[in-house]
């Protein structure tokens, strides 16, 4: 089982959570080229090591987390939620 | 190599059966090779073999980084079928199933392919009319496939659990010709066959560099030294980005997770055919082994992972789809679990093909499947590398058909990898 410290509730087990997939992925803007496109939907980096990725808190606060974890040890280095504003709420929180 | 038979039991009979030789050799890597193929698992082999005995080709080695029979050749569920619906998916997995069905014979080697029938569980009117259509389709292109009502489910698999208020069970999608087949069997016999035919098994030889220029390979480094090919193959399953990147060639639609499977104690016999069931979130297949074990997997971890162990949750998940359909198996204990690190791909369907490179080509993206397609993976695989064109039944199956809008997506599941189960 993996911990993920969610910033608003806590340290959970990941089953509480769903695995979103790479978070480096940057979207082109809309009317770039198909290959551009295609590029970002479905080509990824696959990254053996320490990785951005997205997981949401299905059955917690709900909120999408940026979390950086190891794809050999899946050891997590850093967890922070997906939008900046919310941080900002959950900080104040606690 | 000796081959197997009646006459030759009886001869070393007479002197304790100890004079066999070696199922393959454990040459010296040379410094040059017409035909590199990276990877000793099923595909590899099977690709080694086909190239020797289809299109004669001489020279070939095969490097694996650890053993033969250690990757994911010995971590599946051993389950053979070919009920497919896309254009290019049926008559691949058909053909693959054919060569099953002649393999023993053809390698020399009894693989122990049972064609005990594969029966897909259905559970509402909407999914026998899934299954009808998935199988009148199969059965278009000349595969086998029926259903059973409630009745023959019945008489054929009674200690089902047919009591499921939520879930009941309608009926099944079945195909005869489907199974399994003995994995390690599989693996060793797919060695011993290439050798056989003059090809080098390079085991502990693990590739640390590609060496290329403008626009080929070159060469490739490995742990047992630098050697140069004229033609290169990757064909290394989970880890097929690790190599791409390698050869410098950037990112591909694949994305690496890892699939539990289980086994335990060996009862007596139980189950004679492969029981699949999938609803409600559950996703679950299980089959009996010859040795009395009770084989079956469920979905992925659900997490992007290079790790080869499982994790916890969905240990509870498979006990649970077992119990949900087969309550019988309360009390049987697990005697291990373990995880293999798959090639999930964009759509859900494999590649082979031509690569950026003029002298590499690729097999990857296995997702779920990779142990039913191993021989035909080798026999087309193969083909694409000597004819250097790829067949009708695979020609879409290349890195482009994501840009050309082709998909092959044979669960519609969209470009999320871990979906395609």
């Amino acid at each position: 089982m993996i911990r993920i410290k969610c910033p608003y509730c806590g340290e959970r087990d990941h089953s509480e959570f769903t695995y979103g997939g790479d978070a480096s992925v940057e979207y082109p803007v809309l009317d770039a080229s198909v290959s551009e496109w295609t590029k970002a939907i479905f080509f990824r980096e696959n990254i053996r090591g320490i990785q951005k990725e997205t997981w949401h808190h299905t059955n917690g606060c709900r909120l999408w987390l940026e979390v950086e974890r190891s794809t050999i040890t899946h050891e997590i280095k850093s967890v922070k939620a997906c939008h900046p504003q919310i941080d900002k709420i959950t900080k104040n929180k606690s | 190599m000796t081959r197997f038979n009646a006459w030759n039991v009886f001869k070393n009979g007479f002197t304790g059966q100890k004079n066999w030789d070696r199922q393959w050799r454990d040459p010296e890597p040379k410094k040059e090779y017409n035909i590199i193929i990276v990877g000793g698992g099923l595909h590899g082999l099977a690709t080694a073999y086909y190239l020797a005995k289809n299109h004669n080709k001489k020279n070939i080695a095969v490097l694996e980084k650890g053993w033969i029979g250690g990757g994911n050749a010995g971590r599946n569920t051993t389950i053979v079928r070919s009920n497919y619906m896309m254009p290019g998916n049926h008559e691949f997995y058909e053909h693959s199933l054919k060569l099953w069905e002649n393999l023993s014979h053809d390698l020399n080697y009894n693989v122990m392919f049972s064609q005990r029938a594969h029966v897909s569980l259905f559970h509402s009117p909407s999914a026998r009319d899934g299954a009808a259509r998935r199988y009148n389709i199969m059965r278009l292109h000349g595969t086998d496939g029926e259903l059973w009502d409630l009745d023959t489910l019945k008489k054929n698999i009674p200690h089902l659990n047919y009591n499921n208020a939520r879930f009941p069970i309608l009926g099944a999608a079945v195909q005869k010709r489907a199974g399994n087949a003995r994995h390690d069997s599989t693996v060793w016999g797919f060695a011993r066959a290439a050798d056989s035919l003059g090809v080098d098994i390079l085991q502990n030889c693990e590739v640390t560099g590609v060496k290329r220029s403008q626009n080929n390979i070159e060469s490739i480094e490995t742990s047992r030294g630098t050697m140069k090919a004229k033609k290169v193959g990757f064909a290394v399953a989970g880890h097929t980005s690790l190599l791409w990147q390698m050869a410098g060639l950037g990112n591909l639609p694949i994305e690496s997770h890892k699939l539990q499977a289980f086994v335990t104690e060996a009862i007596k016999p139980l189950l004679d055919q492969v029981v699949v069931y999938g609803v409600g979130g559950a996703h679950f297949y299980i089959s009996q082994s010859d040795k009395g074990s009770m084989v079956f997997g469920g979905d992925l971890d659900w997490y992007k992972s290079y790790a080869q162990r499982g994790n916890l949750p969905m240990v509870q998940d498979s006990a649970e789809a077992a119990m949900a359909i087969m309550p019988c198996l309360g009390r049987i204990r697990l005697l291990r679990h373990w995880a293999g690190v798959m090639d999930m791909s964009m759509d859900g369907s494999f590649f082979i093909c031509k690569t950026p490179l003029s002298n590499l080509y690729l097999n990857a993206g296995w997702n779920y499947g990779g142990f039913k397609a191993s021989p035909a993976s080798g026999w087309y695989f193969a083909d694409l590398i000597a004819n250097e064109q790829p067949h009708k039944n695979v020609q879409n199956h290349n890195l482009e058909r994501f840009e050309q809008g082709i998909n092959i997506d044979e669960r519609g599941a969209g470009p999320d990898p871990k979906l395609h189960g």
